[in-house]
């Protein structure tokens, strides 16, 4: 999932103090996943909007609402009936969901509420990890599973640096050290031979490298 | 003979060579540069010279190795895939050969978290291996990585380094094998307290022949105090101290420690120098230059041989 962290609110409040009504859209995909910008998470911040304005006296209306998906036109196009009425948009998902409804409503101010952070999964409940930097050119098949793009703080692709200790990473003892963890599994699958190919220097052009990315389905697209 | 080198005659000879370092200033203070080098002039087959070691940015190290070009030393140009992307990184390569240098280190680099300029991004476009594989490439194929003809093509000496004391400690031969297999013409090791697990690491590389493949230097570093030893057990990563050598500083006073260090040194080369597979001595005296000559003298290792 895309996970994302809810922006400290007293950079939030910043962004609606100029605005009478605001409409503070939640989104029911990764970011509620993630605990960050779901329904709940909604309304626990407009709770915090409220009170924080109170306490400077003035005073802020809030229209909450949670779409299925905010990346998506088709779910986006529900707003349309709510956008008049409201001054500036405040969204709680991932940037993608931000720069939907930018796209979609030109003469709105959009503003986020969250910082996205990265592609992860969830270690345990209250813990999401990185796990993927969508290089455009998987090659988790040739090292166990375990990504080093995402998960070796120097994106080695040919082994452990000298500071791997314990099966941590030298940047610090809470991050494991992705080619110790890949060396276990390779060892477990029996494919210990894969670690002696030397892997080439990528090609970052399907990571983002030649610019903006887009995948265009012939037989889907329009 | 691949190149000019100093270093590779000196080693293709059968002499033990011997390296040691030179951090350039934190300012632009040529002068430290060559104030550096004159402590290990005549002293030592090739001098290190660090690439924004410590993930600190210092002078380059391209141009403190023209410095000490110009002084009449042999610079060991370093380089690290975490400041430059490709392109700069053959640039800056052809522009060392330009300038004189023939002998380089491909390096990986310390993570920025550790340095002066911990928001700066990592740039690893490539990885030492790959780095290896790229230097090699521009000398023997005369290609750039991308593939296109190089019209002068820099004959470097390749180096790399290797940490024997980092884990898993399975990988650590393995690991050597790739970048031999990339192109790495020697090895410099990471600063060798624990002989004894040094010599475990030896022996699986010489059963694998790799001893034969390549040049190893091994790292040692001459320790200044109690202080310092405690801290490189402690606090660098992928560094080996063992308690007693913590120890014998502390059974030292302080104003001896420094003598106990070398002491310690020399005694560490001479037990290196019987185990197979060596080739060398890289001395790493982090702003200690002055004591390398003393090292490098009672460890019988002057005059350097005349290649």
């Amino acid at each position: 999932m895309i996970t994302a962290e809810r922006k400290p609110l007293e950079e939030l409040i910043e962004y609606v103090r100029p605005f009478k009504r605001i409409l503070l859209l939640g989104c029911n995909e990764c970011v509620t996943v993630c605990a960050a910008g779901g329904r709940k998470e909604v309304g626990l911040l407009a709770s915090g909007l409220h009170m924080a304005l109170l306490k400077s006296g003035s005073t802020i209306e809030i229209r909450e609402h949670t779409l299925e998906r905010q990346c998506d036109p088709e779910y986006v196009e529900e707003l349309v009936p709510m956008i008049d009425g409201v001054d500036a948009i405040m969204s709680m998902a991932c940037g993608c969901g931000v720069q939907e409804l930018a796209r979609r409503f030109k003469g709105k101010p959009v503003f986020p509420a969250v910082n996205t952070k990265f592609m992860g999964a969830s270690e345990r409940q209250g813990v999401w990890a990185e796990r993927c930097q969508g290089c455009g050119d998987c090659l988790l098949g040739k090292t166990g599973g375990i990504c080093p793009i995402a998960r070796c703080a120097k994106q080695l692709m040919n082994g452990p640096c000298g500071g791997s200790t314990g099966g941590h990473c030298e940047i610090g003892d809470d991050v494991d050290c992705a080619w110790a963890l890949i060396w276990e599994r390779l060892k477990e699958l029996g494919q210990e031979e894969r670690f002696v190919e030397i892997m080439p220097a990528k090609d970052w052009r399907p990571g983002g490298g030649s610019g903006p990315r887009k995948i265009i389905r012939e037989d889907l697209a329009e | 003979m691949k190149t000019d080198s100093r270093l590779e005659k000196v080693l293709a000879a059968g002499h033990l060579a011997v390296t040691s370092e030179c951090g350039p200033p934190r300012g632009a203070q040529p002068d430290k540069v060559r104030e550096k080098g004159r402590y290990l002039h005549g002293i030592v087959d090739a001098v290190n010279v660090t690439d924004n070691q410590t993930a600190m940015v210092r002078m380059s190290s391209l141009a403190a190795s023209v410095l000490l070009k110009q002084e009449g030393l042999n610079p060991l140009y370093q380089l690290v895939t975490r400041d430059r992307n490709r392109l700069a990184m053959q640039a800056d390569i052809l522009g060392a050969y330009s300038l004189g240098i023939d002998t380089m280190l491909c390096l990986s680099g310390d993570h920025t978290k550790f340095g002066d300029h911990p928001m700066a991004m990592n740039v690893h476009d490539i990885d030492s291996i790959q780095l290896i594989q790229m230097v090699k490439a521009m000398r023997d194929e005369g290609i750039f990585q991308g593939g296109a003809e190089i019209k002068g093509a820099p004959k470097m000496f390749i180096g790399a380094a290797a940490n024997p004391f980092a884990d898993p400690f399975e990988l650590r031969v393995l690991r050597l094998a790739k970048k031999i297999a990339a192109g790495a013409d020697f090895i410099q090791t990471q600063c060798i307290f624990n002989v004894d697990k040094f010599e475990k690491w030896m022996e699986g590389v010489c059963a694998r022949g790799l001893h034969k493949k390549c040049y190893i230097l091994a790292g040692v570093t001459p320790i200044k105090s109690l202080g310092a030893a405690r801290y490189m057990k402690t606090r660098v990563p992928g560094m080996d101290v063992p308690q007693e050598i913590v120890d014998r500083m502390a059974s030292v006073p302080k104003e001896k420690q420094p003598e106990e260090g070398i002491n310690i040194c020399i005694e560490t080369i001479e037990r290196l120098k019987k185990v197979e597979g060596v080739a060398g001595f890289h001395i790493m005296a982090i702003d200690w230059e002055e004591k390398v000559k003393e090292i490098v003298e009672r460890a019988g290792l002057l005059p350097r041989p005349q290649v």
